[in-house]
């Protein structure tokens, strides 16, 4: 089947790259799914994001060019990552506002970075048919796609559409897990203690998974909840849509 | 032993605000109420949207128009028959009103609660001048007992529980009350203030707007202890920021209605008042004299740089009652005057970026506190800016400077990163057991509290390249 719909780079994110390659993996299947020819640029690396919270404004505007010219090309940029989503997008044209050449360019790229779930539901309007999962799960709202970008009702939506999957509300769903980047290690008592907590209100809901939609705090979150030892299991929500939420969860082994 | 600075402590002042259980209950009581009522509030009011940009822009203009409405307000609260004082910086601020203070030959002043009094330290240079001092205000009349700071900008003693409060009462007042619920306990308060409100010599407030078109200062409070304070005695000083200034009272309407909402979620306080100018001829009561210390502190300062957006606050507290960190270490682990938030982004201002580097830093950017504030302050791009010059100005840890560098460095070259990030996965692997790592170099405080889960053993680059060029397409 050859594609009709646009030309997405595919921008992975450091995280799922290294840690968790499946996510990257089920993206481009809901892409390709959708219609879309999906290309993976070669020089794609990190958006910068840990530079940005440091205050590295030097080194985070060199990776945003680098970002900016290996992802122009395309009709669309998107990420399995509400949080990389949101540097793109708000980051990088705060960060280049008034360099003449790089300030248009990134704000162009602004225009056209998704995030995939909300890219799915509001851009292409291609609800995955077919899903099946028996499961009760509950979902958190990652900080970023939540505020930044507006992401709450599109994975809601297509978890829906999940056969099979209950889905459980969970207690302050849109309170931070505690992640917050570089944070989680400079100040790990005040990390730990938050994501206690999260942990705490995940386990009161008797969900089989967890859900959310960026790596990062799915790896603090997951981490907790194995340090507590929980039962709950912890999974990207894009490979509850894609239908790759059969194989192992986050820590299981490989 | 000198107190340590806020920055050499702040860690350490977290980690002991974590290991109190009794803190985090009174942190969840109050911060937990103030969540849903503020929520409860802003869910009846359909306009809210709508009020808050247009508090923001009567905030905007003022700031923009600082210098016009200062002189009106000097012209107009002149005309009122009130005295008003400029303070440049705390200190002086502090000299004015010692000064007027001995001019009055006052023993004994009262004081409604004011943060700025706080931040200008008025506490300490009251007793420093041998005047005593009491506060008037409940939470403040138990902080006072305590010997401590307010932990939080609204309810300054949120921090101690009943039961620590009743020991407190019971130590403190005469004679000490007859029991302890909380309707004793608030009988008992009154009772040990009401001598010092009928003898004090000066009453001290704030001000929660000042009124340029009137020349009015007005305070908003739930107890009626403002005006107890500044009706009685003979002289009345109000210390405020100067960004407290808005054109007319209907302005200050617009901005109360927001103030309450987002501070305790009522819809009004129970006592406005409006203070314009001394006693009349013909007033049934009122000071003899009245006199408004408008104080800058920095603010002037804030005025030209990326901070300024930062003299919108109208000192509510939503920031810090919806702030993960907030909730988990409390207002005095902050070490400064303001705590949260809002603290985090003007401590720095106060007490200088080097005493302060932490505050900003220990945030997790999830960008809650801008969501509800009340006049849209952006805290995070705010606490971001602080991050920016700390960085600049070489003040995080050489640790932390080096270890961004190199990777960035590494980050910028694709291929090298390729490279490394595959081998750097297949070695974390190594020190994996099951799925998980419950140790790691280099990012302790991760496993310090979390484990840690093992990376698949290939990276997504590489499985992808591998996939593409077994489909035989260009590799
Ligand atoms: S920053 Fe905003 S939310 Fe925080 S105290 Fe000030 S006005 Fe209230």
């Amino acid at each position: 089947m050859t594609p009709t719909g646009p030309t997405v780079g595919l921008f992975v994110t450091c995280l799922v790259d290294a840690i968790r390659p499946r996510i990257g993996f089920a993206t481009l299947r809901l892409l390709e799914e959708a219609g879309c020819r999906v290309e993976v640029p070669p020089q794609q690396t990190c958006c910068g994001q840990p530079a940005f919270n440091s205050g590295d404004d030097a080194d985070t505007a060199a990776l945003a060019r680098q970002v900016i010219a290996a992802f122009e090309p395309y009709d669309y940029v998107v990420l399995p990552s509400g949080s990389c989503a949101g540097t793109i997008r708000h980051g990088y044209p705060e960060l280049l506002a008034n360099d003449p050449d790089w300030g248009p360019r990134a704000r162009a790229l602004s225009a056209k970075t998704h995030e995939i779930l909300s890219f799915l539901v509001d851009v292409l309007g291609h609800v995955p048919q077919g899903r099946r999962l028996e499961a009760s799960a509950t979902y958190h709202d990652s900080c970023s796609g939540l505020r930044e970008l507006g992401i709450s009702a599109q994975p809601r939506r297509l978890l829906a559409d999940v056969e099979g999957l209950e889905m459980r509300p969970l207690e302050g769903n849109d309170v931070c897990c505690g992640f917050g980047g570089t944070f989680c290690v400079k100040y790990s008592d005040i990390s730990g203690a938050i994501v206690d907590e999260k942990a705490e209100a995940i386990e009161r809901t008797g969900a089989d998974l967890l859900l959310a939609g960026d790596l990062g705090c799915l790896m603090n979150m997951a981490g907790k909840l194995k340090r507590r030892g929980s039962s709950v299991r912890c999974f990207h929500t894009v490979e509850v849509v894609a239908g790759c939420a059969d194989g192992p969860a986050i820590g299981e082994e490989t | 032993m000198s107190a340590p600075a806020p920055q050499a402590g702040f860690k350490a002042r977290a980690a002991a605000a974590i290991a109190d259980p009794t803190l985090k209950i009174a942190i969840d009581r109050t911060t937990g109420t103030a969540e849903r009522k503020r929520a409860a509030a802003v869910a009846a009011f359909s306009e809210f949207e709508a009020a808050r940009a247009r508090g923001k822009a009567i905030k905007d203009h003022v700031i923009a128009h600082l210098d016009h409405y200062l002189e009106t307000f000097e012209r107009n609260a002149t005309a009122a028959g009130a005295k008003v004082h400029w303070a440049a910086s705390d200190a002086e601020a502090c000299a004015i009103v010692v000064r007027i203070c001995r001019e009055a030959d006052a023993k004994l002043v009262t004081r409604s609660k004011s943060m700025l009094g706080e931040e200008i330290g008025l506490p300490h240079a009251l007793a420093d001048a041998g005047i005593e001092r009491a506060e008037t205000d409940l939470a403040e009349h138990i902080i006072q007992l305590a010997g401590e700071r307010p932990s939080h900008i609204v309810w300054p003693a949120m921090h101690r529980t009943r039961e620590q409060v009743a020991e407190l009462f019971a130590e403190g007042h005469h004679p000490p009350p007859t029991a302890f619920d909380p309707a004793t306990m608030v009988q008992s308060a009154r009772h040990e203030l009401r001598t010092k409100f009928l003898s004090a010599d000066v009453g001290i407030s704030g001000a929660n707007f000042l009124v340029a078109d009137t020349g009015a200062t007005c305070t908003v409070t739930n107890e009626g202890n403002a005006e107890l304070t500044t009706t009685p005695p003979r002289v009345h000083i109000v210390t405020a920021g100067i960004e407290k200034l808005v054109p007319s009272t209907a302005h200050a309407f617009a901005l109360l209605r927001l103030l309450v909402r987002s501070a305790t979620g009522g819809e009004l306080t129970q006592y406005t008042t409006f203070h314009c100018g001394p006693k009349r001829p013909g007033d049934a009561d009122g000071p003899e004299e009245m006199h408004i210390v408008l104080v800058d502190n920095g603010r002037s300062r804030m005025l030209k740089d990326e901070f300024r957006e930062m003299l919108r606050c109208i000192r509510c507290g939503a920031c810090m009652n919806h702030c993960v960190v907030y909730r988990q270490i409390g207002g005095h682990a902050y070490g400064g005057v303001y705590p949260g938030p809002m603290g985090a982004v003007l401590t720095p201002v106060l007490a200088g970026l080097e005493r302060s580097r932490d505050l900003p830093s220990a945030c997790t950017m999830n960008g809650r506190c801008a969501e509800v504030c009340p006049v849209q302050i952006p805290l995070p791009t705010l606490l971001r800016a602080w991050r920016g010059r700390s960085w600049r100005e070489r003040l995080e840890p050489s640790g932390l400077r080096y270890g961004i560098g190199l990777w960035a460095a590494v980050a910028r070259r694709p291929r090298l990163y390729r490279f490394a990030s595959g081998a750097g996965v297949r070695l974390l692997r190594r020190l994996g057991k099951g799925g998980w790592i419950s140790r790691l170099p280099l990012a302790g405080g991760w496993t310090g509290s979390r484990d840690f889960p093992k990376p698949a053993g290939r990276t997504f680059m590489e499985l992808y390249r591998a996939e593409q060029s077994g489909k035989g397409g260009p590799s």
